[in-house]
């Protein structure tokens, strides 16, 4: 039984607003998911959905086995929330506000102390957990909005946006924290706008670009599916591009080179290429100046499908083919 | 369902007491008003068909402690609306708990306040020389009846938080509690009030929620203002705790 499972799930707004247009896909147990999308694109609408805080307008979804539309109250116990904009109460300690959370989710009343005590503990917040919530910083209330979604040990675990806007450290921290979570065996749906993000923490990667899924599949089989890995090299010197060129193409097809640099060639085999490519140069007398071994992205990966860059520069790419 | 309330309560009652910004208008601006009145007013009580009391301050205890319920149903409703602005309100509908749960806790929370509002004004006002004639049955009358009204205003005040999820709307109704507070018997006996004033206080439930508040202070308890004020109170706040969880699966449909 998949942890989630979305059938055409769509949710229309009283504006007439279609922000999730039918979408379809399935979340193993245990299963890391990224979400992936520019802002507007239907990531937050969607997990408001799959956490029952909205009504789907069209199609089914079922999370750890129950209906988010019939069975909200059944789905409510078996997840863990951590939503855009840590929702906290800035007036309550992070102890009071875990304790709060403890109960809420029916933690017998002589556990819910020493509950709150671990998770405060394990995101790292002890010395801070008899300070109000307002002193914290923007990590601290990410990390303890974490702990609250955790407090019930639940079976899926959501988390909307969880680093945006955190500095690198924090960020850091709640990756480690979402990887132990993996390693624990806890379904992740983490909608996130980081490439990097999906790309170091998810099993698998649904890319959303304006209410639909336009892309799913493991991060290396999705970019594998847009090209090889290639090479950027710059000379030394004003060489003969025209031999240099020919004797790369002994390696791969060459691509148009970018800006500053002199040749651009497909390498299937990625850094073991690198050597031969050099030393081939090299006894032509070449100078190699720079060399980058540029490999495909999940920015390349969304800009492939959906003609724009997902962060980064504004500019629209090549439209999708 | 009761431990969660009581969870929801005292969190509620925390942020109020962290926040006394909010809580202090509920004390200050009553109290204010009530100086003003017992001193300028107080020759109104020799008028023909005022009520027979011992002084003008008697008479006003009542009116001041129903603004000061009123606005604490507008603080319950600002603190409401934060909740929901701030995104916690979220955190709580997607926790497995019942949803009337949530109106609840802070509506325990707001009784509770309405409480302290009561022992607060009747302790004011014996010690500036008013006299619960009522005894100690009749402060409890006011207790039970100063509670449920609060909680009615309280809800009233969540209705409209959950319908206009913002705090500046909730603010924006202080004016209009004002006008229902005057269009009331609350400062002023319905037998002196001249028409159509005298009209509408009749069919303004806070005039019998006032008068029973009065009643056990000005006279000995009696049955009807008593019986009349709790059922005014009562169906304020029956009425609003419905309207206010009918609001919050309407915000949940729509949102």
């Amino acid at each position: 039984m998949a942890a989630i499972d979305v059938r055409g799930l769509q949710r229309e707004y009283k504006s007439g607003l279609k922000a999730v247009r039918g979408i379809d896909f399935s979340v193993a147990p245990g299963e890391v998911y990224g979400f992936l999308g520019p802002n507007g694109a239907g990531k937050t609408t969607t997990v408001r959905m799959l956490v029952t805080l909205l009504r789907p307008t069209g199609g089914s979804a079922t999370v750890a086995g129950f209906d988010v539309a019939s069975e909200p109250a059944r789905v409510r116990e078996r997840i863990g929330v951590a939503l855009q904009e840590a929702a906290l109460d800035l007036l309550m300690t992070g102890r009071e506000l875990m304790e709060l959370q403890a109960t809420l989710h029916g933690i017998p009343a002589r556990e819910v102390r020493s509950r709150a005590e671990e998770l405060i503990g394990r995101v790292g917040l002890s010395e801070a957990a008899r300070r109000r919530v307002a002193t914290y910083s923007g990590g601290m209330r990410r990390r303890l909005d974490l702990a609250m979604a955790l407090i019930h040990e639940p079976e899926v675990l959501f988390l909307d946006e969880p680093t945006t806007g955190l500095d690198p450290t924090s960020r850091a921290t709640l990756w480690d924290e979402v990887r132990r979570l993996k390693a624990d065996g806890t379904t992740v749906f983490l909608t996130t706008q980081y490439l990097e993000e999906a790309d170091q923490l998810a099993d698998r990667v649904g890319i959303i670009a304006d209410g639909l899924i336009v892309a799913e599949g493991t991060p290396a089989a999705l970019k594998a599916e847009i090209g090889l890995p290639h090479l950027d090299i710059s000379f030394a010197e004003c060489s003969d591009l025209v031999q240099a060129r020919e004797l790369l193409l002994g390696f791969g097809e060459l691509r148009p080179a970018p800006e500053g640099v002199d040749v651009s060639v497909a390498v299937a085999a990625g850094a073991a290429e690198i050597a031969p490519v050099v030393r081939v140069l090299d006894e032509a007398g070449f100078t190699v100046a720079a060399l980058q071994l540029v490999a495909p992205s999940l920015d390349d990966v969304f800009a492939e499908k959906t003609g724009r860059r997902l962060e980064g520069a504004a500019e629209p790419v090549a439209a999708p083919a | 369902m009761t431990r969660v309330v009581l969870a929801l309560a005292r969190r509620a009652i925390r942020g109020n007491l962290r926040r006394p910004q909010y809580l202090a208008p509920l004390v200050i601006f009553p109290t204010l008003f009530l100086a003003v009145n017992v001193g300028g007013l107080t020759e109104t009580t020799s008028l023909e068909g005022f009520p027979e009391v011992r002084g003008f301050l008697d008479f006003q205890l009542a009116g001041a402690l129903t603004q000061s319920l009123l606005l604490g149903g507008v603080s319950t409703g600002i603190a409401c609306a934060l909740e929901i602005e701030g995104g916690f309100f979220d955190r709580l509908v997607a926790s497995p708990i019942p949803r009337v749960a949530i109106v609840l806790g802070r509506l325990v929370a707001t009784g509770l306040i309405a409480a302290v509002q009561v022992l607060l004004f009747l302790a004011l006002g014996l010690a500036f020389g008013a006299e619960i004639v009522g005894g100690v049955l009749g402060g409890l009358v006011v207790l039970v009846i100063g509670v449920v009204a609060g909680i009615g205003f309280g809800a009233i005040g969540q209705t409209i938080a959950l319908r206009a999820k913002n705090a500046s709307t909730v603010q924006g109704i202080f004016p209009l509690v004002l006008v229902i507070l005057f269009a009331s018997s609350a400062f002023f006996p319905r037998a002196l009030l001249s028409a159509p004033a005298d009209t509408i206080s009749r069919f303004n439930p806070l005039s019998y929620v006032a008068e029973a508040l009065r009643d056990p202070i000005i006279s000995t308890v009696s049955l009807a203002p008593s019986i009349e004020g709790l059922a005014a109170a009562a169906g304020i706040a029956l009425a609003a705790t419905g309207l206010s969880a009918v609001a919050l699966r309407g915000r949940l449909r729509d949102a």
